[in-house]
């Protein structure tokens, strides 16, 4: 079983830093105020497990989770 | 005459632990020994000094106070021998605690997203090289007067549309209200009156010629009633604006150059891996983050089990944080391309710092096109390099050799 992952941002943690847009453009959003959430439903495409490992490990909030599915 | 220019001086510091102080001449000049000094002693260490302050000296209690409006108050962000009576539209959304805060800060944030930074970029690199013209054919230039003070004060003039000719007048403000105006009441008073007496005459004429800048930006912005702001909200607003946006990134690029100037092997790797710079720059805003705000005690509560008394401030240091060893393998070192950075130079919760996306573009581009214009470049042995005091920390006089410019 290859491993899925999901993204997923904690809004009532996030404060719009957007460390995670500027690691991992393709796995977050942002919206008028700077405040992240994932994009789409969330899931990991194959090959940017790193990135979302990595949007989550500089998130300076705690925000981001990733859930392996 | 005497000299201003130069904050007045306290009794030197003999007990760090007990009596620390953030504008003593050995802190201004190297804190890094002193915060692992006073972290090997207390999470939360207190001094008499400036009516009563607290520091946390982890990163984990310095994340508790951020998270806690209920106990730690923002209507006072600065640490000072003095209280001033507090205006209720100091300098919102900084000064504000919930519930007006957060309605005050999104106002403030759709103007600062990283989309809106990127139209700001062009002409950041034009300033950055307008600058750089300017010194380049001399083979030596003060870095911190000549390049990385000019470039964040540009910035903010462009953007709330006041002319970027009156930087040196708005540095000076600065200078008055976050160095001199910790140990002198009416330095700070002089320089908030005559600053909300320049930006009035500014709102004024916009009341007759409506502009598209920030200044008519925050003029036109309704509530979630449909009513303006009131004169002083919009007036705090802007003061918060100018002062919040320049010796901060004026100091993180001057400490970044510093850096790079001491360390030719990551001056070489950045212009051999320029993809690499953004990582460079969170690990450079890590190693030195300029800025330390405060907050005061409204309410007794104790800090990773420390108790702390109401009437006292906190001087909640960012910077000591994010050298936290506990927090950052080599806490101490300054590591290029460290992946996990969790680094609290603009602040941790609802205060985070509104300005980090334009900081965070100001500094890549003040960095990329110096190392393309100038890629080798030392501090100059028979110059000195000066730092700022107290609420924000950066090289002042940065004198460096070019040796080989474009
Ligand atoms: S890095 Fe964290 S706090 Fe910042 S926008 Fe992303 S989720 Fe929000």
């Amino acid at each position: 079983m290859t491993e899925r992952l999901r993204v997923r941002v904690d809004p009532d943690k996030c404060q719009g830093h957007a460390r995670c847009k500027a690691l991992a453009p393709e796995l977050f959003e942002l919206d008028e105020y700077g405040n992240a959430h994932e994009a789409g439903d969330g899931m990991v495409p194959p090959g940017l497990e790193d990135k979302a490992r990595l949007a989550k490990s500089n998130c300076p909030e705690i925000a981001i989770d990733v859930i392996e599915e | 005459m005497s000299d201003v220019s130069q904050p007045a001086a306290h009794p030197p510091v003999t007990d760090w632990v007990n009596d620390f102080d953030h504008t003593d001449p050995q802190w201004t000049e190297d804190p890094f020994p002193i915060w692992d000094e006073l972290r090997a002693a207390s999470p939360v260490v207190h001094t008499d000094r400036f009516l009563g302050c607290y520091m946390p000296t982890t990163y984990d209690a310095v994340r508790e106070i951020a998270n806690d409006s209920e106990h730690f108050s923002s209507r006072r962000i600065i640490v000072r021998d003095v209280r001033p009576e507090i205006s209720r539209n100091a300098a919102p959304p900084i000064t504000s605690d919930p519930p007006v805060h957060k309605p005050a800060k999104q106002l403030l944030l759709p103007p600062f997203t990283p989309d809106a930074m990127k139209k700001l970029e062009p002409r950041m690199r034009a300033i950055c090289n307008e600058l750089i013209d300017g010194f380049i054919a001399d083979g030596r230039v003060d870095a911190a007067a000549r390049y990385s003070k000019y470039i964040p004060v540009q910035a903010i003039a462009h953007m709330l549309g006041i002319p970027e000719s009156d930087s040196d007048l708005f540095i000076n403000w600065i200078h008055m209200i976050l160095e001199l105006g910790i140990k002198d009441e009416n330095m700070l008073l002089q320089a908030v009156h005559e600053m909300s007496a320049y930006f009035s005459a500014h709102i004024e004429e916009r009341k007759k010629k409506p502009t598209d800048d920030l200044i008519s930006y925050l003029m036109n912005a309704r509530d979630k009633e449909g009513q303006p702001l009131e004169d002083s909200h919009v007036l705090g607003s802007l003061r918060l604006l100018l002062i919040a946006g320049i010796d901060t990134t004026w100091s993180a690029i001057g400490s970044s150059l510093w850096h790079l100037a001491r360390t030719p092997a990551d001056r070489e790797r950045l212009i051999a891996e320029p993809d690499l710079i953004p990582t460079a720059v969170e690990e450079l805003l890590r190693a030195y983050s300029p800025v330390t705000m405060a907050r005061e005690v409204v309410g007794e509560t104790t800090i990773s089990g420390c108790p702390v008394k109401p009437g006292n401030m906190v001087l909640l240091s960012f910077p000591a944080a994010n050298r936290d060893p506990k927090m950052f393998p080599d806490a101490d070192k300054v590591v290029i391309d460290r992946r996990e950075n969790r680094h609290a130079a603009f602040g941790l919760g609802i205060h985070r710092c509104i300005g980090s996306n334009l900081a965070r573009m100001e500094m890549q581009v003040a960095l990329e096109e110096w190392l393309k214009r100038i890629p080798d470049f030392r501090l100059d042995p028979a110059g000195t390099v000066t730092w700022s005091q107290g609420t924000v920390r950066g090289p002042r006089q940065l004198p460096f050799l070019l040796e080989k410019a474009m």
